[in-house]
């Protein structure tokens, strides 16, 4: 078992830096997701773990050893990938074995570790079974089982559901999640998907343009965020973001669209910025019709809506404002949808703001 | 619904055929039967204009990337499978006459098709050792694979996903030539470290042992090889060819002729030297030669440059052996070096195109005309041994259509 940790980390290739002095620890036993768009850096981070790229400058721990120099085969830690595929003429021993067997291990030893393994995946009553004779989410337990088997350390995971469908996709998140549970290794996990980090990770670290935006439980990022960038990265549909005034006594929040008078928990924050701009999020559940809550302090704002999207029993409206060429969004009840084109008054709660400095973005 | 076509030569936007709807729903008519490997993902082959093409179902992200590197590791002139186009969008202003009119059963939301050219007269190794290959060959797909992989890592590329289901297997004048099908994990980088190199090549040693064990679960292996012991040897042949390809040496200031001579040698393999670094060491007392080896087909590049045939690389150096000898010959003939455009010319005119031409297209058996070539010389080869002296190409090319293919039928 092993923890993590990245102590002012630098990589860079020539003079452009991907990671910007990395700070994170790992807990032995945890499941960190590392999530952010496209270039943000979390791939690279991952192969560092791995060993595949160099650490330009800094300290990267597994355990209590500096790993910077030391060979990716000596880390300890077993890659897992989306192209696993398995052997269609091997049985279910086989196909986890065959790793063990090409390390020339001694079959008695083969058969231990492959035995363990398929009992730790519930597979021990299949190990006979060819693949064919498979579900999905068993063929994909199969794959696991050639990482486990090796008993690494740590698991890293590249994207391993990207091109799966959808059904087996959310089938292996909670197959992936539950195994790295009972298993207790410390696993390293990235992806694009935000919905997928906040079902999976026990904690996630929000990357963005080689940075590390905010690291913290799912919860945590959700009703915390630390910044605009991870209001708006977690969450589906976005938070709503919008610059607005503080007035020159504090008081209120002033926006052409929607003035809110300052929620008493955020009357310290905006002390120092008054006759400053602010941003102020909110989340497109606390945006609602008059009759369709019971919000003891809102703002009204209003709206012409411009796209309804029905997903069931709720629907997301899409509202765009009179002075500004912005939208925002509400969700509101599937009974409640309001007519394309119309304008509509909605109350906006205010005890469920998020206020963040006009410059440095970050939560005040 | 959206298409973006690569190559001019395959405007390939056939409306007809059910492109909305997720591949495992198209009906089975518009597919054809071929020579196929094991695919973790869906793949079918379809026909049109006399070409066959491989559509591969991927999520769009995966798909557009895999789409861009084969065209990039085209244009570098690496051997991949041809990049024809990719459709996406396929979800999105879609006719009832696309749709054909049914419910897809299988969402094709974020989803991708990759179209690719069907590599003619290309393998899958599983296909290739199934119809009975003998150890020997067994080792030329092995070097096949290590110099398809030495070649992808000297131009950048990491893979990812090296393996023996990855690639395809052509026939290269009695030799194996491996080519990429599958660059799904792939990254295209401006140099690949040490590391990385090291790492895919452990992803290919693995893999290959996988895929030989699962070949030896079926029908085995030629000659009771052991996988393991195979996949170990792919290692070992990638280790040699990318040592003789980028070792640097270091040598007397006086043995100038050293350095043409590991140009020479680098050639011999198929690859041309870009830049040569030479610098003194030892305080001027020795030299330290880097070659940059970055190019590679030196013979195919040179046969093409004398000759307009388009051919692969074993072919190339077979076929260029076969004209130097020519230009040989034409020179005593002559009584003056012929030079070699000229020979090169004469050439095709004199052996190659009527070697080829004997042949009936139907006897053929999807072998491209440098095969056959090579093929030829071979059974001349032989027929001369036999006979103890020279029999010719005009003989030896009737004699290999009537004794040869013939019984191939």
């Amino acid at each position: 078992m092993a923890s993590i940790k990245f102590e002012k980390v630098i990589k860079s290739y020539g003079d452009v830096n991907i990671i910007k002095g990395l700070d994170l620890d790992i807990h032995d036993k945890e499941f960190m997701v590392l999530v952010g768009p496209s270039g943000c850096g979390k791939s690279t981070t991952l192969r560092m773990i791995a060993g595949l790229e160099e650490i330009t400058d800094g300290k990267l721990y597994i355990g209590d050893r500096v790993v910077n120099t030391v060979h990716p085969k000596d880390r300890d830690v077993a890659m897992v990938f989306q192209s696993y595929a398995l052997y269609p003429h091997m049985t279910v021993y086989e196909n986890i074995a065959f790793g063990l067997r090409l390390r020339k291990m001694a079959k008695d030893e083969i058969d231990r570790l492959v035995t363990e393994a398929a009992e730790t995946l519930g597979l021990a009553h299949l190990l006979d079974r060819k693949p064919k004779a498979l579900s999905g989410g068993q063929r994909q337990r199969v794959a696991l089982g050639r990482a486990i088997v090796r008993k690494p350390s740590v698991f890293l995971f590249d994207e391993p559901l990207s091109n799966l469908d959808a059904e087996l996709r959310v089938q292996m998140r909670a197959e992936i999640a539950n195994l790295q549970k009972r298993l207790g290794i410390t696993s390293v996990y990235v992806t694009h998907d935000q919905v997928e980090a906040m079902t999976m990770g026990d904690r996630i670290a929000v990357l963005h343009d080689g940075n590390l935006r905010q690291v913290g439980s799912p919860l945590d990022l959700y009703d915390t965020p630390a910044n605009v960038f991870v209001a708006q990265f977690i969450g589906t549909p976005n938070m709503n973001i919008l610059k607005m005034n503080v007035s020159e006594d504090g008081k209120q929040l002033v926006h052409a669209d929607v003035t809110i008078n300052t929620p008493d928990n955020w009357k310290e924050g905006v002390e120092a910025r008054k006759g400053k701009e602010v941003f102020v999020g909110f989340r497109p559940e606390h945006v609602r019709g008059s009759e369709e809550h019971e919000w003891k302090n809102t703002a009204v704002i209003n709206g012409k809506v411009s796209i309804v999207e029905t997903l069931g029993h709720e629907v997301v409206v899409h509202m765009s404002l009179d002075h500004e060429k912005k939208e925002f969004i509400a969700k509101m009840d599937v009974h409640k949808t309001p007519q394309l084109g119309s304008t509509v008054e909605l109350h906006i709660n205010t005890d469920k703001l998020h206020l963040f400095d006009g410059e440095t973005e970050e939560r005040l | 619904m959206k298409f973006q076509i690569a190559s001019p030569s395959h405007y390939f936007t056939d409306l007809r055929l059910p492109w909305s709807r997720h591949l495992n729903d198209w009906p089975e008519e518009h597919f054809v039967e071929v020579a196929r490997g094991i695919h973790r993902n869906v793949v079918k082959f379809i026909s049109h204009k006399d070409q066959v093409y491989a559509l591969k179902e991927l999520a769009t992200p995966i798909a557009r990337n895999e789409y861009r590197l084969l065209r990039e590791l085209e244009e570098l002139g690496l051997p991949v499978v041809e990049p024809v186009g990719l459709v996406t969008h396929r979800d999105e202003n879609v006719s009832a006459a696309q749709s054909n009119g049914a419910a897809p059963t299988t969402s094709v939301e974020n989803r991708g098709l990759l179209i690719t050219n069907y590599l003619v007269g290309a393998l899958p190794y599983r296909i290739i050792i199934q119809q009975g290959i003998s150890p020997e060959q067994m080792h030329q797909m092995l070097d096949a694979l290590a110099e398809l992989l030495v070649r992808l890592h000297l131009s950048g590329f990491y893979w990812g996903d090296c393996s023996f289901s990855n690639a395809l297997f052509r026939r290269d004048a009695g030799l194996m030539a491996a080519y990429l099908v599958d660059a799904e994990t792939g990254e295209l980088l401006d140099e690949l470290t040490d590391r990385r190199r090291e790492f895919d090549l452990d992803l290919a040693h693995t893999n290959i042992a996988g895929d030989l064990m699962d070949l030896e679960a079926s029908v085995g292996l030629p000659g009771q090889l052991d996988p393991v012991d195979l996949a170990d040897s792919l290692v070992e042949r990638y280790r040699n060819l990318w040592a003789e390809l980028t070792r640097s040496d270091v040598f007397d200031p006086e043995d100038q002729y050293l350095i043409e001579k590991r140009i020479s040698r680098l050639n011999e393999l198929g690859f041309d030297v870009e830049e040569m670094e030479i610098t003194t060491v030892d305080n001027g007392k020795q030299v330290k030669m880097v070659p940059r080896v970055v190019e590679h087909w030196h013979h195919k590049r040179r046969l093409a440059s004398l000759t307009g045939l388009q051919v692969q690389e074993n072919q190339a150096r077979r076929l260029l052996n076969s004209l130097n000898r020519y230009r040989i010959i034409l020179s005593e003939q002559d009584g003056r070096d012929v030079p070699l455009p000229v020979a090169a010319y004469r050439w095709i005119a004199e052996v190659f195109n009527p070697s080829v031409q004997t042949i009936p297209h139907e006897l053929k058996g999807g072998l491209d005309d440098a095969e056959l070539f090579h093929e030829i010389l071979e059974h001349r080869w032989y027929l001369s041994e036999a006979s103890g002296s020279d029999v010719g190409m005009p003989f030896a090319s009737k004699s290999y259509v009537e004794n040869v293919l013939k019984k191939r039928v």
